[in-house]
């Protein structure tokens, strides 16, 4: 039977789908400026974080108001709850492409340091686990959500291997000491991001099962 | 204490049908299992239950627990009512009705067993209707009412479970200084608490409650919530209800009923949470239909 409100949910849906699509295209963009030296780009993808931050406030004011008046149970429950959450989440692998964004504006004014081939890998692993989130979310598929969790630990090892290939550059040769910084902090904003994908992907499975699989060791350990 | 067997005829011998499983009859207090909340105290194996020749519940088969709330819910007509009135007997009343298969126990008591009294049981199993329906005498006489009628006339002894009775039900503070007036003067919330404390006053084991707020606003009806969160520390209570907040809020366990048939039992957080069924997500939904 439909019901006046369902609207709102599928709205709500619809809006928790396109700040999915945004934080990935913001990912994307900001790995793009920083790998091409794209300072336009990158300026886009600073002024663009404003779209997330506008969805959140949206999401959360829907959310609320569902709870509020419509006294949902059940999926809908975990859909409201977790798509508060997940938009959380999202609003801050915004944040993350904003700092990726700026220091790749700062890395263009200096010559490179060395090619870029783990951040971008590494990138594209933290792109392909948002967008596996968000597939679970489309199609209420948990196994994939659970190896979208696995995933994570694959961006912790590449993270690691930068912290300390970036270390020696700056014990070699102190000269590159602030560009070897500001790949540091953007390959620790990847893995940032990556742990938001892991995040959205576990509450997927609640969403889909009313499963908590949070903080479960021999998920995190398993995939490598 | 209450035993296994207090509602049945004293003179009566054992029904037979506690003894054909094969487990001994229960024969007094102390043979009976300590109360226990989440124990099972009532059995419900398997019933078809009849209207005439019309079935009203298909093979309904659930374990009640002690000490704990469950919630009876389920669209109008889908034998949720009919059931409680089965845990009491109060089917008997209407003609034609009959359990025609299955048994209802009792902390293992056939309750339809030949030697069991049914106003014996309704001791034992009180219950509070939808519409309050105090007697047309003062508050002090209705909650005494059914000492009386058991023999029991001490003043003393009538004082002491009158006041608290309408303790038990959150009243006496309210009615205190007028207990030697009608209890119709009373306002539908406090008429409704004034029902509860007639009930637990014959110190029931059972309290089956037939949508007990349906008629009250809401700040009476926050207060008969209260009110069974206290009583479920001494009472099992059952409760009918439309009101899928009051479900979820009031009780430990839910039952969702569909034309006759139990459809899920479990607890009342994974009924509103993550239901097994889908039509009870669909009902819990508001979405059925």
């Amino acid at each position: 039977m439909k019901r006046f409100f369902d609207n709102e949910l599928e709205t709500f849906r619809s809006h928790l789908i396109l700040m999915g699509e945004t934080a990935i295209r913001q990912v994307r963009d900001a790995l793009k400026a920083l790998v091409d030296g794209d300072i336009a780009l990158a300026d886009r993808v600073i002024a663009a974080d404003d779209e997330l931050d506008d969805l959140e406030i949206k999401i959360d004011t829907e959310a609320i108001r569902y709870m509020n008046l419509r006294a949902p149970v059940a999926t809908e429950l975990r859909l409201v709850i977790v798509g508060m959450k997940a938009s959380h989440d999202l609003e801050r692998v915004g944040d993350e492409t904003t700092s990726i964004a700026k220091r790749a504006v700062k890395l263009a004014a200096e010559p490179q340091l060395k090619p870029y081939v783990d951040i971008p890998r590494m990138a594209e692993i933290a792109i392909e686990m948002l967008r596996g989130a968000l597939d679970c979310f489309i199609n209420g598929d948990s196994d994939g959500a659970i190896a979208v969790v696995k995933r994570d630990c694959e961006v912790d090892a590449i993270n690691k291997q930068l912290y300390r290939e970036l270390s020696s550059y700056m014990i070699e040769n102190p000269q590159t000491t602030s560009r070897a910084l500001e790949l540091m902090f953007i390959s620790k904003s990847i893995e940032r991001i990556a742990d938001h994908a892991s995040n959205i992907a576990e509450e997927m499975v609640f969403l889909n099962k009313a499963e908590d699989i949070r903080h479960r060791e021999e998920l995190k350990k398993s995939g490598v | 204490m209450v035993t296994s067997s207090n509602f049945q005829s004293t003179t009566a011998p054992m029904d037979s049908s506690a003894t054909t499983t094969g487990r001994p009859a229960p024969k007094a207090s102390a043979a009976a299992p300590a109360p226990g909340i989440g124990r099972t105290l009532i059995d419900i194996d398997h019933v078809d239950f009849y209207y005439g020749a019309k079935q009203a519940l298909f093979d309904v088969n659930v374990k009640l627990e002690e000490k704990r709330v469950t919630a009876f819910i389920g669209p109008s007509g889908c034998g949720k009512s009919t059931l409680l009135r089965c845990l009491n007997r109060m089917n008997d009343l209407i003609d034609g009705t009959a359990i025609r298969k299955g048994s209802i126990k009792i902390r293992d008591v056939d309750i339809y067993g030949r030697d069991v009294d049914p106003i014996e049981l309704r001791k034992r199993v009180g219950m509070v209707f939808q519409k309050s329906n105090p007697f047309p005498k003062s508050i002090y006489e209705n909650i005494a009412y059914g000492l009386r009628i058991q023999g029991r006339n001490k003043k003393s002894d009538l004082d002491e479970v009158v006041e608290k009775s309408l303790r038990g039900a959150a009243l006496w503070d309210e009615v205190k200084d007028r207990l030697h007036e009608s209890g119709l003067g009373l306002s539908g919330g406090q008429q409704q608490r004034l029902c509860i404390a007639r009930t637990i006053a014959v110190s029931p084991e059972v309290i089956l409650m037939d949508e007990p707020c349906s008629a009250l606003d809401p700040i009476a009806t926050a207060k008969v919530e209260e009110l069974i969160h206290e009583l479920k520390k001494e009472f099992t209570i059952i409760i009918v209800t439309h009101s899928m907040q009051q479900a979820a809020r009031c009780s430990d366990k839910t039952a969702f009923f569909y034309m006759g048939q139990l459809i899920e039992y479990d607890d009342t957080k994974k009924i509103f949470m993550n239901p097994s069924n889908p039509q009870t997500e669909a009902y819990v939904s508001g979405r059925f239909g």
